[in-house]
């Protein structure tokens, strides 16, 4: 029973955010509606708790301390990636101030489904066993579904809720059934003891064929992947916006974590096997996010088939870990993966900010048309989208740059130059649709029939927001080796 | 003594009817039982698992699976009621503004 | 200390970006506004002078690291720069023009909308170009690439409101990143060979490429050239970026950055060396293009796009110049080319501005009474460009055609002189229609004609004097101060010593050339007005494929535009009719799957299941109905996506 108080010590971080979510729903009803935005306050402060906490771990970077049994598992993998988590759920909070308030939506559970969806994500990237990834899974997905349809009197956000719903309950249902048969096979649900179980063996049994597919299907839906993306679309830009954000960064970046940590260290063994797998599920998706997003119209909807490219050229990381030869290859390949998930929740985050508080009226101005003429209006803000869709599309000196080129240097590393000539040519591909937004904002004139032009609405809450996101995407496009050298240091051993 | 396969068979059984219930089925509340029946199915492959094997691990992960089920069941029924007040249906297909 | 002025050389116009983009609109006057941005070019220019006079001195490249951007792994990349004779002339250009360019701005845009948004922009691009040619690697030099890209794409479109400079923006941006791409397939594959990006250490370790690797290279890193420096078939966006303000279409389009593909071609010389099909490749792009820009720019009637055609021809001399291995005339070439463009540019507008911002030569006539100084220093250009000793474009033209005749390139030297020639012509022509015969300017313009102000002619000075003099650069012919200082990184020009009278008559006869082209515009343009319709006519179809630029846009939108809208259509219908064919598919194989394959037993098989609408959904104005957002298609999707895993994990598994 000793170390009982050691294992809750161990997930105290989980602890908070949970506590925390528990009393902002009690404290809800107490709190008259003008003063909601204490309890976003009050969510900040439980997530500055958990940043020191993880965080002043930081000089033990790489400690693996095990809890539960084995259930869950804290290393400088699960530091690295709940860093990541806790700013980027800041960020969220502090976008969703204003957002809220502008959408008439000052609804005090939604701080405490952030937090219980942080909660899940949290436990996501310790999991060391398929039932507290699964849980950790299903935690963040109940809440996201609900935040997704929290803009009641909108038909669109009821319509994403409902369809994430059924989808994401389809793909759960998927990967549990995995889960069982791996299970079946490998007699364990320890990722150590599917390991040990799964050896190097290969794929001589169907069931465990069956198994990793299903995984990674499950895994692939909530990645975004193609052929499991077509949620995200609807669901992008449905949602309210800041709950799109949060979806398109923190829930990626968590279900990566898991994912990676699924194939690496409990199927590492067929490496071969799914490294190809997902070699090819990695060209579908650069090839249909990046077309696809070309003849968008709505910006979120541009977005979100950009969100699915980017699952794609995190994926040739993976890929390149797979294939790595010897073990610094696999390394870096798996570095460049969360860093480019990292680089990538700053610029998308940003470039969510805005389209946030752009506002026609009263409303979202969503269409790519309502950004014409904004550099004229507020440059600054135009300045700003042009920064964000400039990293996105990975031009230099920018951190999309250097994440793009951390992944495709992995894929030349293993061998794979023609993967990455491929995906240079889609990343060539994808300024096109990005910088039309670029060019709509200085190169065109509002259409003067179309009523009230929109603006971006500032407020101070936003303003740290968007300073956070462009100082991430210019200081680590110019700096990288800080956030380089702590991916490669908390990259998970490749067996 | 039935053997393992019987068990995985039923299981297969159940999961490809709760596939193919997610697939044709348009009532949003049949969708969701489909989708309770696919969990089940793979309850029945722990559980058999669990047995043959002599781990306890596969019921541990059974009854957490019970527990998401009614979780995951509740918040679908509420969108569900959410969904059906703004449009007097429950049908999946009508449930489609966002395309493209 | 000169270190130190390398690192600072790129700082001051960043500085003046930021202060100028950040808080120019808000904190200060337009007055401070340009200040800034020229001051900062100017310090730069000074820097760049010290550091020039060290490199004189010592004679040795400077390699200056300014901090470690990206490392681990097997690479290292640091935003270094190295400063070699070859960057200094480009330094020199780039701040030296740049400069000029800035002040004659500050003119030019006066009272313009958004005046400090165009020098935030200027010196944007002037640190981008200053990266360009000052990195140490291939990396800064893409970073750099990017930058000017980026800028003269808001450059083209500075006028957004006009729909054509919207337009000629986007094009310039799509066919940039045709060679863009070129460029990055190139660094890629000496990333591969070479395991670093550094200058130095590619070209140390260059010997050990196999020939074709270095073919390969070559013409990647040509595409990229050919792309920025718009030589053929990329050429068509240099033209229609002329839409940007005129100080735009100095600096940027004619004297610095379209050259930086000479540049890159220059730098890389050893790899081009190595193979003689990438140089010939090099040759025949440049030497065509010369030929076929000099025809497109008789008939245009544009007076920035005659400019534009004869800054594409040009560049094709440069190219023709590398690819027969005159690396250092080419570089000669930018260098005089850079002075006399940028005063034909500048004069240009100087006209443009007297006249209201009218641009077509067919509403002037008969200013050279009128702004005798804009008059006499185009005329500077005019002879400059159109290679009449001893101004600056016939020693460096010259060297090149020079070049190419001793070397036995006489299908070059060919179309270099056919090239010269049209050019003497259609630069005369455009001088005679500009500025002599009877004025043709409707009434109201004619009235308001009046000289630019002193801080737009001074700068045209300048660069006048420098057309005047800066061919003495090169001189003597191959031995010139310009050949020894390049020495060291462009290579020895002539390896065989080639007699003086030979040298001689080939200057009579690029002497020659000259002459007979301005005299026929004299004939034509000016004892005889009447003859050039009476030509025109005559000829109709030549002439007006060549008024229609050959056809080559047309070719284009024919080839490329109409199939992309079409892709694009196809894309929309694909998505619409065949991914929603295939999921509906999918959804019936599924079903069929389950049921049976017939018909009936699915029939059997919906009442098995008793489902509510099954007959429904078999209505077959639902199956035409094309439509998707449906929940159970995209399930349908997730479950074909399985089946197609499981058939690529067997593949993988049985091979």
């Amino acid at each position: 029973m000793t170390s009982y108080g050691a294992d809750l010590l161990v997930i105290l971080p989980e602890l908070i955010v949970v506590g925390a979510a528990c009393l902002l729903l009690v404290l809800e009803p107490l709190t008259p509606p003008s003063r909601k935005e204490l309890l976003a306050w009050l969510s900040l402060g439980a997530l500055a708790l958990c940043i020191g906490l993880t965080g002043g771990q930081i000089s033990v970077l790489n400690l693996r301390v095990s809890a539960f049994s084995d259930l869950v598992v804290v290393d400088g993998y699960a530091r690295f990636w709940k860093l990541l988590l806790y700013g980027v759920t800041g960020l969220t909070i502090l976008m969703s101030l204003p957002y809220l308030k502008a959408e008439r939506l000052q609804l005090g559970e939604y701080y405490g489904f952030i937090l219980l969806a942080l909660s899940g994500m949290m436990v996501m990237v310790s999991g060391a066993d398929l039932l507290t990834i699964y849980l950790g899974t299903e935690l963040m997905s109940l809440s996201l579904y609900v935040m997704a349809g929290l803009k009641r009197s909108s038909p669109r956000s009821l319509e994403a809720s409902a369809k994430y719903f059924v989808l994401g309950a389809f793909s759960s249902g998927l990967l549990l059934y995995g889960i069982s048969l791996l299970y079946g096979v490998a007699g364990g649900t320890k990722l150590g003891a599917v390991a040990a179980a799964i050896g190097s063996r290969g794929f001589d049994d169907p069931l465990l064929l069956i198994a990793t597919i299903l995984l990674a299907a499950g895994f692939g839906f909530k990645l975004a992947v193609v052929p499991f993306h077509m949620w995200t679309p609807d669901v992008y830009q449905g949602a309210p916006t800041s709950v799109t954000a949060f979806m398109a960064v923190a829930s990626k970046a968590a279900s990566f974590a898991a994912f990676l940590r699924v194939f690496v260290e409990g199927l590492g063994g067929l490496k071969a096997d799914w490294s190809n797998l997902f070699l090819l599920l990695c060209l579908v998706t650069l090839i249909l996010g990046n077309l696809v997003a070309i003849v968008q119209t709505n910006i979120k909807r541009m977005l979100a088939y950009s969100s699915i490219a980017h699952a794609g050229y995190a994926l040739i990381g993976l890929v390149a870990a797979g294939r790595g030869m010897g073990e610094s290859g696999g390394a870096s390949g798996l570095a460049s993966v969360m860093l480019y998930l990292a680089l990538y929740a700053f610029m998308t985050l940003g470039a969510f900010a805005v389209i946030g508080m752009f506002r026609k009226g009263g409303l979202e101005g969503e269409d790519i048309e309502d950004f014409a003429g904004l550099a004229k209006r507020q440059p600054l803000a135009a300045f700003l989208m042009l920064v964000f869709m400039v990293s996105l599309a990975g031009i230099p000196p920018t951190a999309g740059f250097i994440g793009k080129f951390y992944v495709f240097m992995a894929a030349v590393e293993a061998g794979l130059a023609w993967l990455a000539v491929v995906a240079l040519i889609f990343a060539a591909i994808s300024a096109y649709y990005y910088m039309r937004v670029v060019m709509v904002m200085y190169m065109r004139e509002p259409d003067p029939s179309a009523g009230e032009v929109p603006q971006l609405v500032a407020s101070p809450a936003l303003t740290v927001v968007l300073a956070c996101a462009v100082a991430g995407v210019i200081l680590f496009g110019l700096f990288p080796n800080p956030l380089v050298s702590l991916a490669l240091q908390s990259v998970l051993p490749l067996k | 003594m039935v053997p393992l396969s019987a068990y995985v068979a039923v299981s297969a059984v159940l999961f490809i009817t709760g596939l193919l219930g997610v697939l044709i089925r348009r009532n949003f509340i049949i969708v969701l039982m489909a989708v309770e029946i696919m969990l089940n199915a793979a309850n029945i492959n722990l559980v058999a698992f669990s047995h043959y094997l002599e781990s306890m691990a596969g019921q541990l992960v059974a009854l957490f699976v019970i527990a998401i089920a009614a979780g995951e069941a509740a918040v679908g029924l509420a969108i569900i009621i959410v969904v059906f007040r703004g449009k007097i249906s429950t049908n999946v297909d009508e449930m489609n503004v966002l395309k493209w | 200390m000169t270190d130190l002025l390398i690192k600072l050389i790129p700082v001051f116009p960043l500085l003046a970006v930021i202060a100028n983009g950040l808080f120019g609109r808000y904190l200060w006057s337009h007055d401070w506004a340009h200040r800034l941005a020229w001051g900062s070019v100017g310090l730069s220019f000074l820097c760049t002078i010290g550091v020039v006079a060290d490199v004189l001195r010592t004679g040795t490249a400077h390699e200056v690291i300014a901090y470690q951007w990206i490392f681990g792994g097997d690479l290292t990349i640091n935003l270094a720069y190295l400063v070699d004779p070859l960057t200094c002339v480009w330094l020199l250009v780039v701040t030296g023009v740049g400069f000029l360019i800035h002040v004659y701005s500050v003119g030019y845009m006066h009272g313009e909308d958004g005046f400090t948004r165009f020098f935030t922009y200027m010196n944007l691009f002037m640190v981008s170009m200053l990266l360009l040619v000052m990195g140490n690697n291939y990396a800064v030099l893409f970073i750099g690439w990017e930058g000017v890209g980026l800028c003269s794409y808001l450059l083209i479109g500075y006028y957004y409101d006009k729909v054509s400079a919207a337009k000629a923006a986007s094009k310039a941006f799509v066919v940039n990143r045709i060679g863009d791409a070129g460029f990055l397939l190139a660094i890629f594959l000496v990333f591969i060979n070479f395991k670093t990006l550094d200058y130095t250490k590619v070209f140390a370790q260059v010997g050990q490429l196999s020939p074709d690797m270095a073919t390969a290279i070559a013409l990647c890193l040509l595409v990229g050239a050919v792309g920025k420096s718009a030589q053929l078939p990329l050429h068509t966006w240099l033209p229609d970026a002329m839409e940007g303000p005129t100080p735009v279409s100095a600096l940027i389009h004619a004297a610095t950055m379209v050259t930086a593909g000479v540049y890159m071609v220059v730098r890389n010389h050893a790899i081009f060396d190595l193979s003689p099909v990438a140089m010939e490749t090099v040759a025949i792009v440049g030497g065509c293009t010369a030929l076929f820009a000099a025809t497109i720019g008789l008939v245009q009637t544009d007076i920035k796009r005659v400019l534009a055609y004869s800054t594409v021809s040009q560049l094709g001399y440069m190219f023709l110049g590398c690819g027969i291995g005159a690396y250092t005339a080419a570089v000669f070439h930018v260098m005089t080319h850079a002075f006399f463009k940028a005063l034909l540019f500048l004069s240009a507008g100087s006209v443009i501005h007297a006249l209201s911002g009218e641009q077509d030569i067919r509403k002037m006539g008969g200013l050279s009474k009128k702004i005798p100084w804009t008059y006499r220093l185009f005329l500077i250009g005019t002879v400059a460009i159109a290679g009449i000793p001893p101004l600056a474009g016939f020693w460096s033209k010259d060297e090149i055609m020079g070049h190419a005749f001793v070397h036995h390139h006489y299908v070059f030297y060919g179309l270099a002189a056919l090239g010269a020639f049209l050019t003497s012509f259609y630069m005369f022509r455009l001088t005679y229609l500009t500025f002599y015969g009877p004025s043709r300017m409707d009434h109201h313009t004619e009235e308001h004609v009046h000289e630019s102000p002193m801080v737009m002619v001074g700068p045209l000075m300048a660069l006048g004097l420098l057309s005047l003099v800066g061919g003495f650069l090169g001189f003597p012919p191959e031995h010139g101060w310009l050949h020894q200082f390049l020495a060291p990184v462009a290579g020895v020009g002539g390896e065989h010593e080639v007699g003086t009278g030979l040298v001689l008559t080939l200057m009579m006869i690029a002497t020659g050339i000259a002459l007979l082209g301005w005299g026929l515009a004299h004939y034509l343009y000016s004892m005889n007005p009447a003859a050039p319709d009476r030509w025109a006519a005559k000829a109709q179809g030549i002439y007006n494929t060549l008024l229609n630029k050959y056809y080559v846009d047309e070719l284009y939108d024919v080839l490329v535009v109409e199939p992309t809208k079409k892709l694009g259509l196809a894309l929309d219908w694909f998505d619409r009719v065949v991914i929603d064919g295939i999921v509906r598919a999918v959804g019936t194989m599924a079903e069929l799957g389950a049921a049976g394959s017939t018909w009936a037993e699915k029939h059997v098989i919906y009442g098995g299941l008793n489902i509510i609408g099954y007959g429904n959904h078999l209505l077959a104005k639902q199956w035409r109905q094309l439509q998707s957002g449906m929940v159970h298609h995209y399930a349908a999707i997730i479950i074909a996506g399985l089946f197609l895993l499981a058939v690529v994990i067997q593949l993988i598994v049985q091979r």
